[in-house]
């Protein structure tokens, strides 16, 4: 694996040729990310998440240049939707990230979800570990502004940001979609605007009923990203709640956590996979049985069934190959 | 459901020059034919478009220049590229470029000049070719 | 017209449209801003308009058929064709060329380094120097620019956006020292900052001292250089950017109403600056959607200083406008088809009612004009001067039922937008928030689609193309030219009193630190022969710089 290695020399080129590798699940890809994974574990994952253009791309690149000036390296990863019609996406978040684009020790990717729903790209954990072992202190997941369905940063970070602006009118009604659970750290964007101290009293009210008792209470920050205001407070919060997980034992249960749905996912995905082709070599055979299921002729269970054993089947078989 | 090898692009306007609207247009249909884009913005250094093409791995650039300052531009970026191991890269132009300048910058490995009227299903079949042989 | 009339109109156009147009087959028209448009339009079409309340005369409230009463009988429009490039030398050779041939005004184009304060041995200037427009780097290339040009003669105007402030005093110093007093001094500066965020990329500084830098201005002419027009808030970007004929004259009026808060705020007076704001806007092909389009900006704007901002000059009401043809409207192919194109856009203009006027050349979708192209492009507008009557009479499109009916439902579609935009927070929230962008880039877009399915014809792009040899003969900028800016910023150096930069250019930072006007600093600093560089570095010390926003 000539990648892995010149990944392991620190270059960029091979890091981001094996982010595509992986990204475009391409021959060699598990077996990188095998000898990758041992080389993991040091870097610490931020996730940014929030409805659109609250500014989470301005606060990425921000918080970025306040680790960057405290000599800590930086990766990032942006991700924007891919459009259900055409397969095809914009990515746009590095507009908003000159101030740290050149910076030799700062590496930014952007991606695509590629159909996969939750505000994160099926790439992403790979990708994170890949950061990881090429050396990154720090690695900041921006995610699609979709504003509600974003559990999946909890997952895949050790701290999750939920950043939110005043004057959206759909701020609070996206907060009370459930995704008050996620935030680790509030942060009201936008505070040159009217509002922000409103909203920063909502968010405080509600935090305070929807918790029972809890061991870290979410703070709530105002920023003006623009202006690089709030920014440090921001950054040394993110460190407090670090140690508070190290303290508390909390950082290794998440991490544990997450890596028990990072298999679970796995699995699911390689089974898939054997769905996927099997579903394709047959088409007309799948097509038969749904009309006759639709005719009542026969059931879906019986066929359900009998394709779960198929598959199993051909698993088998390639294990003993 | 193994994804097949989507085209990715680099879009950027070097220079000084903030005309975007060819750049932003070229993007959205490259988009719709399901190429992933990555738009940096205008006003954009040599050095930050070829920084953005190396961690993005991109299989194809598309530089847009209306302010004539392609003579410069275009090296340099070219140079860049070289540099950093990049020089696989499928680099195209587009703007208000005259044809007597395009023999000397496809001399320095950009492939192809689209001018002005081009149709976007040209650039799109014209990259879609080019890198299914590379 | 009586009722009975009306409805015998109504009942016999229902009739025709049944009975005889029924009979046919016949395409639907759209405009690019969804109206349908009818096959014919009738007294039915135009009942609703009261002559006297919403058209009125020329010359009065609220100026929908012109600004002036006499209009092109009293004085004809200005004839300004937007040119520069290369030296200070060869502009000033081109203008004295031009105005050899008739024209009547000057209008400078500034390279993007002049544009956005970088001087010609700056990093980011490499490749860019003299190339869209000519180079400025200090007090030194604007005298040689207007060598041998009497300024009180002539009316000058100037695109130049975020160093605005600086160039004015450049030219202030410049007709001083040929002897003429501010007082004299007729012109415009564009300094128009938003839609440098939305469409055109030249800002520099952020927002807020951005703003502050425009009413500075404001303040400053008011008081000493009265004539001089202090805004030229512009629609012709963003309609090169792909806004629809609407989108450019709404967003250009929330720019418009931003300016204005933003002054009020300093604390003007509303009719101290008002009657000083001018505009430019983008005369394109569509023939009388164009002219619609003037008088319904016309119209609209006199209510919106009136009722909005209660101005009570009847100078402030009034809509005078520059135009420039359309730029994205000339194709690369067969370029002589622009002549054609340019014509009758130069008509719409003036049939449209405008005060000043720059027609394209038609080599110009290939590069810079040549001294043949622009003349014939100037010839265009003196034969529609002179030859074919259309400056006979006021308005002479005024009572036409389409026209009527047009300039209404446009006034209509552009109220819509600014009260979407009002919604918003005003232009620069709208801005921030990249709603302008985007609905600009949406009808690009769609337009782009429009021509590449052909849908929309143009003429020997995606239709009737030959197959034609290379262009010759286009012009060409000296790729010396930076170095000769380089060369002579060098000797400048040496030669000016550098204490005395030092000094001008700290006091011009303190003033920045503070709140007072910022023109009387920056005009010591440029007589002090500061370059442009220095002097907006110092302000971007003080000030910061925006951050681009491309919203896609
Ligand atoms: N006034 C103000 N504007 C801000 C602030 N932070 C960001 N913005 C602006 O808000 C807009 C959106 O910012 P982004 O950083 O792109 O927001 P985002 O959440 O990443 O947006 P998406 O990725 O599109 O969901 C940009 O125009 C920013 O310049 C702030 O603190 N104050
Ligand atoms: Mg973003």
């Amino acid at each position: 694996m000539e990648l892995v290695d010149e990944v392991r020399k620190g270059s960029v080129r091979a890091l981001a040729k094996l982010i595509t590798l992986v990204e475009n699940e391409m021959p060699g890809g598990i077996e990188a990310m095998e000898k990758i994974y041992p080389l993991t574990g040091n870097a610490y994952i931020i996730g940014i998440t929030g409805p659109p253009g609250a500014g989470k791309s301005t606060l990425t690149d921000r918080i970025t240049k306040e680790l960057r000036r405290q000599n800590h390296t930086v990766g990032i990863i942006a991700i924007d939707p891919t459009s259900p019609f055409t397969g095809g996406a914009l990515l746009g978040d590095r507009v908003r990230m000159q101030g740290v684009s050149s910076d030799e020790d700062v590496f930014i990717r952007s991606m695509a979800t590629r159909g996969s729903l939750g505000g994160l790209s099926r790439a992403t954990s790979d990708t994170v570990k890949l950061l990881d072992a090429y050396g990154k202190d720090y690695i900041i997941i921006e995610t699609v502004g979709v504003g509600q369905d974003e559990v999946d940063i909890v997952r895949t970070a050790d701290v999750s940001i939920l950043a939110v602006m005043p004057g959206g009118g759909d701020d609070i009604q996206a907060i009370k979609a459930g995704i008050m659970e996620i935030g680790d750290i509030f942060v009201v964007n936008k505070a040159d605007r009217d509002g922000a101290d409103r909203l920063v009293t909502e968010i405080k009210m509600m935090l305070g009923l929807s918790s029972t008792e809890r061991e870290w209470t979410p703070p709530v920050i105002k920023t003006i990203a623009t202006e690089d205001q709030g920014i440090d407070t921001l950054v040394e919060k993110i460190k407090e709640h670090r140690e508070f997980l190290v303290k508390s034992g909390m950082l290794a249960c998440r991490r544990k956590e997450r890596i028990r749905c990072e298999i679970i996912k796995m699995i699911e995905h390689e089974i898939y996979r054997y769905l996927d082709s099997l579903i394709g070599e047959n088409k007309d055979f799948f097509e038969q049985r749904l009309e006759d299921i639709v005719n009542k002729k026969e059931d879906p269970y019986l066929l359900a069934k009998k394709t779960v054993e198929t598959i199993a089947k051909r698993i088998s078989k390639n294990a003993n190959v | 459901m193994n994804q097949d090898k989507r085209i990715r692009v680099l879009v950027a306007k070097p220079g000084l020059d903030g005309h975007d609207r060819g750049a932003k247009v070229i993007a959205r249909a490259l988009r719709d034919s399901g190429m992933e884009v990555i738009y940096t913005g205008i006003r954009q250094t040599p050095e930050q478009i070829v920084d953005a093409a190396l961690q993005e791995d991109v299989d194809t650039i598309l530089l847009s220049i209306l302010s004539g300052a392609h003579g410069f531009l275009f090296p340099r970026i070219m140079e860049l590229l070289k540099e950093k191991g990049l020089g696989d890269i499928l680099v195209l132009g587009g703007g208000i470029i005259p044809e007597d300048d395009v023999p000397e910058l496809k001399k320095l490995g950009v492939s192809e000049i689209f001018g002005p009227g081009m149709s976007s299903q040209t650039l799109i079949n014209y990259i879609r070719e080019n890198l299914s042989q590379g | 017209m009586i009722e009975e009339d009306i409805e015998k109109i109504q009942e016999e156009t229902k009739r025709w449209n049944r009975d005889c147009l029924g009979k046919h087959t016949f395409r639907k028209r759209e405009t690019d801003w969804g109206l349908e448009i009818k096959p014919l339009y009738t007294v039915d079409d135009t009942k609703d308009i009261n002559y006297l309340e919403d058209i009125g005369f020329p010359g009065e409230y609220p100026f929908t058929r012109a600004p002036h009463p006499s209009m092109y009988l009293g004085k004809l429009w200005t004839m300004r064709q937007y040119s520069g490039y290369g030296t200070a030398d060869e502009t000033n050779k081109r203008y004295k060329y031009l105005l050899e041939q008739g024209q009547t005004g000057l209008s400078v184009a500034f390279d993007l380094p002049t544009q956005i304060g970088y001087d010609s041995d700056h990093p980011l200037s490499q490749g860019e120097v003299g190339k869209v427009g000519v180079a400025v780097d200090s007090l030194a290339d604007m005298e040689t620019i207007f060598n041998g040009l009497p300024l009180d003669k002539l009316s000058t105007s100037m695109t130049i956006n975020a160093p605005a402030a600086i160039l004015l005093a450049m030219y202030l110093t410049v007709a001083e020292k040929q002897g003429i007093g501010p007082e004299k001094l007729n012109g415009t500066i564009q300094n128009d900052i938003l839609k440098e965020y939305t469409v055109r990329g030249t800002y520099i500084f952020p927002v807020g001292p951005s703003l502050r830098l425009i009413t500075d201005i404001f303040e400053y002419c008011s008081k000493y250089v009265p004539k001089w027009n202090t805004i030229n808030i512009a629609g012709y970007h963003m309609r090169e950017a792909g806004a629809t004929a609407v989108q450019e004259i709404a967003f250009t009026f929330a720019d418009a109403i931003e300016y204005v808060n933003a002054g009020i705020k300093a604390g003007l007076r509303v009719d101290d600056f008002a009657p000083r704001i001018s505009w430019i806007f983008n005369t394109h092909n569509n023939f009388f959607e164009e002219i619609a389009k003037y008088r319904a900006a016309r119209r609209l704007w006199a209510k919106i200083m009136k009722e909005r901002f209660g101005a009570s000059d009847p100078r402030s009401w009034m809509f005078r406008f520059h135009t420039q043809t359309a730029g994205s409207a000339l194709t690369a192919q067969q370029p002589l088809n622009n002549v054609v194109r340019v014509a009758f856009q130069t008509l719409a203009a003036i049939l449209g009612g405008a005060q000043s006027l720059a027609s394209c050349s038609f080599d110009e979708a290939l590069a810079l004009p040549t001294e043949e192209s622009v003349r014939l492009s100037l010839r265009t507008q003196q034969i529609i001067a002179h030859e074919i009557g259309v400056t006979d009479t006021v308005d002479p499109m005024g009572g036409s039922f389409y026209i009527e009916s047009l300039t209404k439902k446009m006034e209509e579609k552009i109220t819509d937008y600014i009260k979407r935009i009002d919604e918003l927070g005003g232009a620069a929230a709208a801005i921030e928030k990249g709603y302008i962008q985007q609905e600009i880039q949406e009808s690009a877009y769609r337009y782009q689609k429009e021509v590449e399915s052909g849908g929309k014809v143009v003429v020997g792009m995606n239709s009737y193309q030959v197959e034609e040899p290379l262009p010759k003969g286009l012009l060409k900028v000296d790729t010396e030219v930076g170095a000769i800016q380089i060369k002579k910023l060098k000797e400048l150096k040496t030669t000016r009193d550098n204490q005395k930069v030092q000094s001008t250019l700290l006091a011009l930072r303190k003033t920045a630190e503070g709140h007072a006007n910022l023109m009387p600093p920056i005009i010591e600093a440029v007589k002090a022969y500061a370059t442009l560089g220095e002097t907006c570095d110092v302000l971007r010390e003080v000030f910061g710089e925006y951050e681009g926003t491309s919203v896609i």
